[in-house]
């Protein structure tokens, strides 16, 4: 039976105002599609950072398929898509083609080069989010909606078993939103994909995630979403009327 | 006297040759010290390199070999800005300008201290690439071959970490050693920069290429082709300038530099009128 994708032990992190996470514990299994939602500064995107060895952790372990993260070098199996779109510079000349080739950088050894066979998998996966017409356009070119599903090109090109997303919908309008997640549950579902997501929105994850992970700081709740919606821990947190309203929005 | 008998000068033909080696270098560079805003690293490490020359000649080592002695010493620096603005809790700027004024003020001492080889220093100030020896073409054109080898062999790395450190990292990136490349490949043109442009123009050949590029290119290999093509196409006119003019080499370089700039601003404007925000 292969082993859990992400196992982290008591891991605890600080910035220098303090601790952001605390004692840290769970598992991630293959396949599964975990969404990690929590209120502002609860440590959602800390605890994804520390996962991929972007920010130093203070006490405990993260593995990541079954290799303690600093000796970790299959990158290739990791997807990332991150918060922010502003970490993408407006007047950076890449074009759509160009942005989605850095993906597949974790498949190729040293000296680095994309061939033909790379370039029809860019134009498959562009194709098959449906942004093939974007190929030629500059990234700033591009609207809030077009720049994440690009940047999620980016992520999925090199076929990976894990999907880190950040925040991913912050900057999409609620129709546009809905779309994202049916896609991320399909790449979940068809290419069997393991998700991890970060999100505010919990009721509209909660119709796709099969687990849920609840954070301020510490881990609150990690289930299935149905024990989510029925956790007394989870009433007592949001109260009973907001419970309802995110497990029954569907 | 008319464009070919100029082109006859040994002098005209090393100062063109080595400038547009140089020329190749720093506007390539500059496209990715532009987009990690690095573009005034240039600029710290050209005062590091007057300091440097300062020991050179303290040392009485002139010309090629003055290059002996800053090429190390700017190379360190490259790498202490570096690891000043990654561990230092200090912004890339902070620790470019810590560094600058170190440099410039050990230049300053020395030149003070030494009397006799002020005048020789104080042409790295503004650059004399009419001046340049056949070594030193030579040794142009050595580096030019080993910085361009080594962009090559890194071109995607360099472009992931201009396009995102924290993608390039998930992307199995040695982000910090890409950096200390970059920065050493920066080094090494910025001492070699110097004679052509002196330590008050330097930062121009990294950063204006690379801006005027920006205006225009569609796409990031476009972007860098682009950049060389303006900053070589610069040095040559600005030589063939100055020489008809009887004005500074090292101005008239970055005259053309800047002309060329507004030239693709205004360019920009008029073939992408939707994008000028």
């Amino acid at each position: 039976m292969p082993g859990p994708i992400v196992t982290t032990e008591l891991l605890s992190c600080s910035y220098r105002e303090g601790r952001v996470l605390e004692d840290i514990s769970f598992q991630v299994k293959r396949g599964d599609y975990v969404g990690i939602v929590g209120p502002n500064g609860s440590g959602k995107s800390t605890l994804i950072k520390a996962l991929l060895g972007l920010v130093t952790i203070g006490n405990g372990s993260v593995t990541l398929f079954g290799t303690p993260l600093s000796s970790f070098r299959d990158w290739h199996k990791v997807g990332y898509l991150p918060q922010s779109l502003h970490l993408v510079n407006p007047v950076f000349p890449a074009t759509v083609h160009e942005t989605v080739g850095l993906g597949l950088l974790s498949l190729k050894r040293f000296p680095k080069r994309l061939n033909r066979a790379d370039k029809d998998k860019i134009n498959t996966i562009l194709y098959e989010l449906g942004i093939l017409d974007l190929e030629r356009k500059l990234i700033g070119e591009l609207s809030g909606g077009q720049l994440q599903r690009v940047l999620l090109a980016r992520a999925i090109v090199n076929e990976p078993e894990l999907l880190v997303l950040d925040e991913p919908t912050a900057a999409l309008d609620p129709e546009t939103r809905g779309r994202f997640y049916a896609m991320i549950a399909d790449i979940n579902r068809s290419r069997s994909v393991t998700i991890l997501l970060v999100t505010h929105d919990s009721g509209a994850i909660g119709e796709h995630a099969s687990k849920m992970l609840y954070l301020d700081k510490k881990l609150l709740f990690y289930g299935s979403f149905d024990q989510f919606c029925h956790s007394p821990e989870m009433s007592s947190l949001f109260g009973e009327h907001s419970q309802h309203l995110i497990c029954h929005r569907h | 006297m008319n464009l070919l008998e100029i082109l006859s000068y040994g002098f005209i033909q090393r100062a063109l040759l080595a400038g547009t080696l140089i020329a190749l270098l720093c506007s390539v560079l500059g496209v990715f010290l532009v987009l990690r805003r690095l573009s005034l690293i240039g600029d710290g490490l050209a005062h590091v390199t007057f300091g440097s020359t300062a020991i050179a000649l303290a040392l009485k080592l002139y010309s090629a070999m003055s290059l002996l002695v800053s090429a190390p010493i700017v190379m360190l620096a490259s790498l202490g800005i570096l690891k000043l603005s990654e561990k230092g809790r200090l912004s890339g700027d902070a620790a470019i300008g810590l560094v600058s004024a170190l440099g410039i003020s050990i230049g300053i001492i020395l030149a003070s201290a030494g009397g006799g080889y002020n005048v020789d220093l104080l042409s790295y100030l503004f650059g004399n690439i009419l001046s340049i020896r056949s070594e030193e073409v030579v040794i142009a054109a050595l580096l030019c071959a080993g910085v361009m080898l080594m962009l090559t062999l890194y071109y995607h790395e360099l472009f992931a970490i201009s396009f995102s450190d924290e993608l390039a990292q998930v992307s199995g990136i040695r982000t910090s050693y890409i950096n200390a490349v970059l920065v050493l490949l920066t080094a090494l043109s910025v001492v070699l920069a110097m004679k052509l442009v002196g330590v008050m123009l330097i930062s121009s050949m990294l950063i204006v290429p690379a801006a005027t590029a920006l205006q225009l290119a569609r796409g990031f290999k476009v972007c860098i082709v682009l950049a060389a093509l303006q900053g070589c196409s610069s040095v040559i006119i600005g030589i063939i300038i100055s020489i008809m003019t009887n004005l500074p080499a090292s101005a008239s370089i970055v005259m053309v530099n800047l002309l060329f700039f507004v030239i693709a601003c205004v360019a920009r404007r008029i073939i992408y009128p939707k994008n000028n925000n």
